[in-house]
Parts: C-alpha cells; sequence; structure tokens
C-alpha cells in the first residue's frame, strides 16, 4: 500500500480497491505506527468522546475567558432558542450551539481536542455530533466519519502546515470546516466522490481568510468564526451530494491555499499587527488585558 | 520535522485554549521534568517574547508549572494550578523579557534543589517543542524518542564505544549528535533510540570512564 500524499491518489486507492476514504486511512495509519486497525480506531473514539464531552461541559457554562471578552455566548443562543426556535430547525440550532460551546471551553481552559488545532476545535464536532444526533448515526459510523475527516486534514497538511502564523485562518479554521464537510458528507451516506467535493467545496469558499486575532488571544474573531465554519462545512455537504463538482480539483485548491497563505501579509498571519487586531477597540482591549 | 498523521490532526485532547502557549507550554515544563527527573525545590521561568506578552492570556506560565509537577497536556487541574496544593510544593518565579535573537515562544527553566539545572526550549507550533539547551550545551530534544545524553570528557573514540554498547543490545539510534561546551574540555552526545533502554544500557555506558554523566530521557506521551 504505497503512502498517499494527495487527493487524487487517495481517490484512486479508494475506487481501485472499491473502499471507502476511512477503509484506506485506518489501514494506512494502522501500518505505519505499527499498530492494529482496531486500535485506531480506538485513539480516533478517546478523541470523538473528549469532543462531546467538551460540548456537554461548554453548554452548560457561563464562565468568562481570562480577557473577559467572550464565554457566554452559547449561553445566550440557547436562551433565545428556547424562546423562539431557528428559521432552519434543530440540526442547525444544534450546530451553532455546539461549535461555540467547544470554542467557548477552549477559551476558559476547559478540555477540548484540538482537531486540527485549538482555535477551530468546535467546527469539526459541532456537525458531527449535531447530525449524529438528529439522523441517528452509530458510534461505528462517527468514527469512520472522524477517521474521514482526518484523513482530510492530514493530506492538506502534507502541503501546507496548519497554522495560522503560515498560512491565515484558512489553514486553520478553513481546513476545519473542510474536515467537518467530509465528515458530515460521510456519515450522510456521501460516496467517496461526494465527500472529497464536499472537503475541496468548503476550503475553496474560504480562501483567503486572515489570522488577526485581537491582542493575540484565541477569543476575537476566533470563537465565533467555529460557528460560522461550522455552518460553512454543511452548504458545503449539501451541494455535494447532489453532485455538484468543485471545478478545481481538490489538489490544486490546497495549492492555491498554499500560494495564498505565502503571499498574505505577515502582519494579517497571527501576528496582530493588522486587520481586526489594530482596530480601535482591539487596541483598547489589549491595554486592558495586559496593561 | 516528522511527517504529521492521521492522530496528528484528530489530536491532542488537550486543555486549551492554544496548542503553541497552553500544551506546547505544558510539554516544555513535562520534558524539563524528565531532564531533571525529579520535582524541584524552586524552579525559575523566564520567558521571552510572544511568550512574555501574550502568556497570561493563554495559560502559559499556568502551563509551564504545570509540566513541570507532571500533568499531562489534558489535565484539568492545569487551570488552577496556582491555588493547588501540589503548587505549594515547589517555589516557583516567572521572570519576562525581550529577546529577538529567541524563537517567539522561548522559555529558560532554572532547577534548584538537590543539582541546579539550566534547560532551555521553544514551543515550535501545533503543540511540538524543543529543548536547545541543557545547561552549557548545545541539543535538540523534541520528546519524540526516548533519548541518552551523555556527557563526558573530549577524546577520539567516544561515540563508537557508545554505539557498539547499544548495537550489543540491537538498540536502533534514530539520531546522534554531539557538541562542546565552552571550557572544550566536556562534550555532550544525544542519542535518540527507537523504543525503550533498559537501566542495563544506560549503567554500562556510565562505567566507561570517561563519561562523567549519563541521563535517560523519556519521550512525551503523544
Amino acid at each position: 500500500m504505497g503512502k498517499i500524499s494527495t487527493f487524487e491518489q487517495l481517490y484512486e486507492e479508494c475506487i481501485s480497491k472499491n473502499k471507502q476514504i476511512y477503509e484506506i486511512a485506518q489501514a494506512n495509519m494502522a501500518e505505519e505506527g505499527e499498530i492494529s486497525i482496531e486500535e485506531v480506531r480506538v485513539f480516533a473514539n478517546k478523541s470523538l468522546f473528549a469532543m462531546k464531552e467538551a460540548i456537554q461541559t461548554g453548554m452548560a457554562s457561563k464562565e468568562l475567558s481570562m480577557s473577559e471578552m467572550c464565554g457566554q455566548d452559547c449561553c445566550r443562543l440557547q436562551q433565545r432558542f428556547k424562546k423562539q426556535r431557528a428559521m432552519f430547525g434543530s440540526t442547525f440550532e444544534k450546530i451553532l450551539e455546539y461549535a461555540l460551546a467547544t470554542s467557548e471551553e477552549n477559551i476558559r481552559m476547559g478540555k477540548i481536542v484540538a482537531c486540527p488545532t485549538a482555535g477551530s476545535c468546535g467546527i469539526l464536532p459541532a456537525g458531527l455530533a449535531a447530525v449524529s444526533e438528529d439522523y441517528n448515526h452509530s458510534e461505528r459510523e462517527q468514527i469512520n466519519a472522524l477517521i474521514t475527516a482526518g484523513e482530510i486534514g492530514r493530506i492538506i497538511s502534507a502541503k501546507v502546515s496548519l497554522a495560522g502564523a503560515v498560512a491565515g485562518c484558512q489553514a486553520e479554521c478553513g481546513v476545519a470546516s473542510a474536515m467537518s464537510a467530509a465528515a458530515v458528507c460521510q456519515l450522510q451516506g456521501g460516496n467517496v466522490s461526494q465527500v472529497l467535493n464536499a472537503a475541496a467545496l468548503a476550503l475553496k469558499n474560504i480562501l483567503g481568510l486572515t489570522c488577526d486575532p485581537v491582542a493575540g488571544l484565541v477569543e476575537v474573531p476566533c470563537v465565533k468564526r467555529n460557528p460560522f465554519l461550522a455552518v460553512h462545512a454543511i452548504t458545503a455537504v449539501e451541494l455535494a451530494l447532489a453532485d455538484i463538482k468543485s471545478k478545481i480539483p481538490f489538489d490544486e485548491v490546497v495549492d492555491a491555499m498554499e500560494q495564498t497563505g505565502a503571499l498574505m501579509s505577515p502582519t494579517l498571519k497571527e501576528s496582530s499587527q493588522a486587520g481586526l487586531a489594530t482596530t480601535k477597540t482591539a487596541l483598547e482591549v489589549q491595554k486592558r488585558v495586559f496593561g | 520535522m516528522k511527517k504529521t498523521t492521521l492522530f496528528d490532526i484528530i489530536s491532542p485532547v488537550m486543555i486549551g485554549p492554544s496548542s503553541s502557549h497552553t500544551a506546547g507550554a505544558v510539554r516544555l515544563g513535562l520534558m524539563a521534568r524528565n531532564i531533571y527527573k525529579n520535582t524541584p525545590k524552586k524552579v525559575t521561568f523566564k520567558l521571552y517574547n510572544s511568550y512574555a506578552h501574550t502568556g497570561k492570556g493563554h495559560g502559559t506560565e499556568k502551563g509551564l508549572l504545570a509540566g513541570v509537577l507532571g500533568l499531562g497536556v489534558d489535565d484539568r487541574r492545569i487551570k488552577d494550578i496556582f491555588e493547588s496544593d501540589l503548587a505549594k510544593t515547589v517555589e516557583y518565579k516567572f521572570l519576562y523579557a525581550d529577546n529577538f535573537k529567541q524563537h517567539p515562544n522561548a522559555v529558560e527553566i532554572t532547577f534548584e534543589g538537590d543539582t541546579k539545572m539550566f534547560i532551555a526550549g521553544e514551543s515550535v507550533g501545533a503543540g511540538e517543542i524543543a529543548i536547545r539547551k541543557i545547561d552549557d550545551f548545545n541539543v535538540k530534544l523534541t520528546g519524540k524518542y526516548n533519548t541518552i545524553l551523555i556527557v563526558y570528557k573530549d577524546m577520539p573514540g567516544m561515540i563508537s564505544q557508545v554505539s557498539s554498547i547499544l548495537q550489543y543490545d540491537n538498540k536502533n539510534i534514530a539520531s546522534l549528535s554531539c557538541d562542546r561546551n565552552a571550557r572544550g574540555k566536556e562534550a555532550s552526545m544525544i542519542i535518540s533510540i527507537d523504543g525503550t533502554v533498559g537501566d542495563n544500557i544506560i549503567e554500562t555506558i556510565q562505567e566507561i570512564p570517561e563519561v562523567y554523566f549519563v541521563s535517560y530521557i523519556e519521550k512525551l506521551e503523544h
């Protein structure tokens, strides 16, 4: 089994062996790590469990972050949905709540899963957990979906470092959204082509996203960006399940992301020297928090 | 740098908010503890650059101390470590500095107790770390391999003596690097090993007359 480093190779491998993405990914991880496929799935299940635990803990907390900028929006959202339902129904409500719950749990020093990064930790769990609950997907299917998402992230990271400082937020929340799209598409019965197109569409439509956090903290805009990009992933899934394809192949989308990241000014890559981070209000926050 | 695996993407389970400023800080503390081999009586952390400026908002200080006290990156006690009984077992202090020659996320850790030790390291992103200095010696330890650190009298033939001990025990060397300290009389050897190393090997290396000091530094959990 050759080492897979592009989405084209992954697709070919799946088609020629008549396997799904997670089957190829778990077999390769087992071989690489010199462990059994069962052990790979146990590892994934541990992450899945921690994701759900973060959602539950986050949903129940109102504790503010150290900067006091964030920590109570998930509570506000839940209260609103108790009075007035969301326009797009229960699954939509859950996706927003779960993404906020997880990212707020992160900034109050709670336990989360960096997937792929801590700042983007709410995006994948939101789609995965909300859709699994509302469509009764088994634990086995959820693990399949998480491994599928992990393989998407792994192949992207083989080309581009998943760090805001290197390629901007497109490489953190953007990649998380692509991973979430792949996971949810897998859950909803998407075929290999649909899963890859869902991820490609999600990534393609978030290219150029900068990383300009206020006061250098993983809070503004990061926390609220999680629910936005969790929903973005669902748009990609709905299109892909209709066999709508990314006209630009996934590997080329990743190349474009890499180039865009390299061309992006360093002032907009996690250095808090431009954008939202240098607005009047952001500078006031920075002064208040760090003196 | 090691290739990213599927596991790297869907982990770690960690205490937030930042893989570099929180989880990386815990791992630097843990690695320093593994090198020092003990809980110290006193520890001083000197934080540089981004670690110094935004550490407070990311729990960097909490992470460093928690690591030195042996807590893992997913331990919920990190958040309130300063108020914990565990923290009362050690005297700790934080210093802050700017130095553009240093990595943005650099820290220097000085242990005092039965022995004194200086360890410098960096959080290089995504929770990955590198220890760059132990006392006078330049090193590079990432915590990914079990490692043997040897300090010895600088002279020919030491590498072959040590590698033959490892070979005899059928141990595969993943990487090897040497350095001399400022005085030019002592040298250091850092050997990363696939798998684990037993006490017998460490003892055999210790028996080489020109060896001043040997330490077995365990890798960090994933």
